[in-house]
């Protein structure tokens, strides 16, 4: 299951460590794990993924064993243990959505793009691949563009082509 | 019109913002509460009003508030449950999006009635646009005095944080929320004890839903007893309605508990009805958790009086002609729509959402998926249809969670309504690729209940 590719080594901003002490500053003393989540977010949105190095590293900063962060890694679906493309388009493929043709517009973005599911694009700026609901059934189909999470709403094939055009542009 | 107590200033430009919201009646609940009740008062006002829970188990709010363990020099915890994950509902989404401070006047008003000091809004780490609102929310309030050290001169201190989650589903089951508040994996914890008694960090804890938390800041405001007034029976107050699939007007919609469900389906105010004129042939009420009903059962009872949008009358009838108003997630599946494929939709969706603890859930979800794929792909046997109910019957009430509960439900009831459908499938394997059954006789009146 945890397959990354290796990274010699990762050395945190100054900035990115101060987040962190602010994110643990959240708990009582002694729970600082429960920074382990927000901390990970923190990190995919600077490396676009968790390589082991970085994982390692959260590990020796929060002072809990790297099997810690590796088991919360694997478990949370918004976590990526390789590299993606620069844009992730999640396309949501639960029932609600479905029912006014999602299925659709994942064959149509995979067309566009030339990819399958999980691959990247050649130039390195997108990915794509279903994920499950994401509580927005009334403006379905949708999708995701992290790290800040930005919504598509109601999409059709040309606001797809709308989408990918203005991200390539950017 | 019914009456809207949580998105009544929905339209209002800037609600979003403290200001806005302070001048048209916000905050107002913290006040009366700090300055005017005792924590137990509040308590006691809650529970007068019949609050039953809006995440989808419908447990009394006041009476879950009152069973809070409250021993000595042990801090006490309010966690928010943001985890909105249920397929078919984006209410919370909606209700954070827009109103973000109803959600932390509610957080304010549950805190100081249970005596947190600390409280916690745990939403779902895609959200990651609504964690930036209630961040800005949070820290909006506190710059106002509502939060932070002695709350307008109380002497009551808090400090709210936002906790994003990772992308999982099982999360918004409580325990397994507070084990991933804490840090690791989302799976649920045995029970007893319950969060009341040792919840987060070992302390006691309620977790509460955004609607309910945000629905006591009416309940403050007006009284328990003016609250109880609206609705039909034990069903109290207004519900936040998710809308979504094939009608005309999807939305969330707050109704009046006990508006009929043709109402809710048909009336321009609501769902406008179903789209592209077709017909309607089913609807999953309360979430993809709850039994999925045909047209016929929704919107009748079997005795054929109107069913109604309410906890009572959703389950009228039981599993064999109900269903539940779970957390209000009404998906409307018109005639064109599969129900075999729907239901392989969902339980994909339950075998990826299964933490694998308990083998019930994680290997039978998994056969489910299997069996279901191939029946809608033109390779089913007719004993896979009981092979199904058989796996469902056996992965429900032997989980430690609900979630084979809710892994088993949608599966059963697509059998026990549309049966003749999945035999259309197995003998018609070409024909069932290539056209849908259509919308049979799911919508005709029902002769007597017996042959439901």
């Amino acid at each position: 299951m945890l397959r990354v590719e290796e990274v010699q080594s990762v050395e945190f901003s100054s900035a990115l460590i101060s987040k962190f002490d602010e994110i643990v500053s959240r708990y009582p003393e002694g729970r600082s794990k429960s920074a382990l989540l927000p901390i990970l977010h923190e990190v995919q949105a600077v490396y676009g993924w968790l390589s082991s190095a970085a994982m390692d590293k959260v590990a020796e900063y929060l002072n809990i064993q790297p099997i810690e962060v590796y088991e919360v890694a694997t478990f949370y679906t918004m976590f990526f243990l390789k590299p993606q493309g620069k844009y992730v388009l999640e396309v949501c493929r639960t029932g609600p959505c479905c029912l006014v043709g999602a299925e659709k517009i994942m064959d149509y973005i995979g067309e566009k793009l030339g990819i399958k599911e999980g691959e990247v694009t050649a130039d390195g700026l997108f990915s794509y691949r279903g994920v499950e609901c994401l509580a927005a059934c009334g403006y379905a189909p949708v999708l995701q563009i992290g790290p800040e999470y930005t919504f598509y709403e109601n999409l059709t094939p040309e606001s797809v082509d709308q989408l990918i055009e203005g991200l390539k542009n950017k | 019109m019914g009456r809207k107590l949580l998105l009544e200033h929905i339209n209002v430009p800037g609600i979003n913002t403290f200001q806005v919201y302070k001048e048209k009646g916000g905050y107002r609940a913290v006040e009366k509460a700090l300055k005017t009740m005792s924590s137990d008062d509040v308590v006691e006002e809650v529970k007068k009003s019949g609050l039953r829970g809006r995440g989808g188990a419908g447990f009394p709010t006041g009476m879950k508030w009152s069973f809070l363990a409250k021993p000595e020099g042990v801090p006490r915890y309010l966690v928010c449950n943001a985890d909105e994950s249920e397929p078919g509902t984006f209410k919370d989404r909606y209700l954070m999006t827009h109103i973000p401070h109803a959600l932390i006047e509610g957080m304010i008003i549950g805190s100081y009635a249970l005596g947190a000091n600390t409280s916690y809004i745990y939403v779902r780490g895609e959200m990651m646009p609504q964690i930036r609102i209630l961040e800005k929310a949070i820290a909006e309030a506190k710059a106002a005095g509502y939060l932070g050290k002695n709350i307008l001169g109380s002497g009551y201190d808090l400090e709210i944080y936002v906790q994003p989650g990772g992308g999982a589903y099982i999360c918004g089951e409580e325990t397994a929320l507070l084990e991933s508040l804490e840090g690791k994996r989302g799976n649920p914890r045995i029970k007893p004890p319950f969060p009341a008694i040792a919840g987060l960090y070992g302390c006691p804890t309620v977790v509460n839903n955004v609607e309910s938390i945000a629905a006591t800041v009416p309940i403050v405001n007006e009284g328990g007893e003016e609250y109880a007034k609206i609705g039909i029976g034990r069903s109290t107050g207004t519900k936040l309605i998710s809308a979504s699939g094939n009608i005309n007007q999807p939305g969330v919609y707050e109704i009046e508990l006990g508006l009929s469900v043709e109402d809710f389906i048909y009336s321009d105010e609501y769902c406008g009805g179903i789209a592209n004129g077709k017909r309607l042939k089913a609807v999953v009420a309360g979430g993809s958790s709850v039994p999925i009903l045909p047209a016929n059962l929704i919107l009748n009872l079997a005795n054929g009086d109107k069913r109604l949008m309410s906890y009572e009358s959703l389950s009228e009838g039981g599993f064999a002609t109900g269903t539940m108003l779970g957390s209000g997630g009404f998906v409307v599946l018109d005639e064109d729509q599969c129900i075999v494929r729907n239901t392989w939709n969902f339980s994909r969706f339950y075998h990826h959402e299964s933490c694998g603890q308990c083998s019930p859930c994680r290997e039978g979800t998994g056969w489910m998926e299997k069996v279901l794929h191939r029946i809608e792909y033109g390779h089913g046997k007719m004993s896979d249809i009981d092979l199904l109910v058989d796996v469902s019957k056996k992965i429900e009430g032997n989980t430690i969670c609900p979630l084979g509960d809710a892994a088993a439900w949608p599966v059963a009831s697509a059998i026990r309504h549309f049966r003749d459908e999945f035999e259309w499938h197995v003998k018609e394997p070409k024909l069932a690729l290539e056209r849908n059954y259509g919308l049979a006789h799911y919508a005709d009146p029902l002769k007597i209940a017996e042959e439901v």
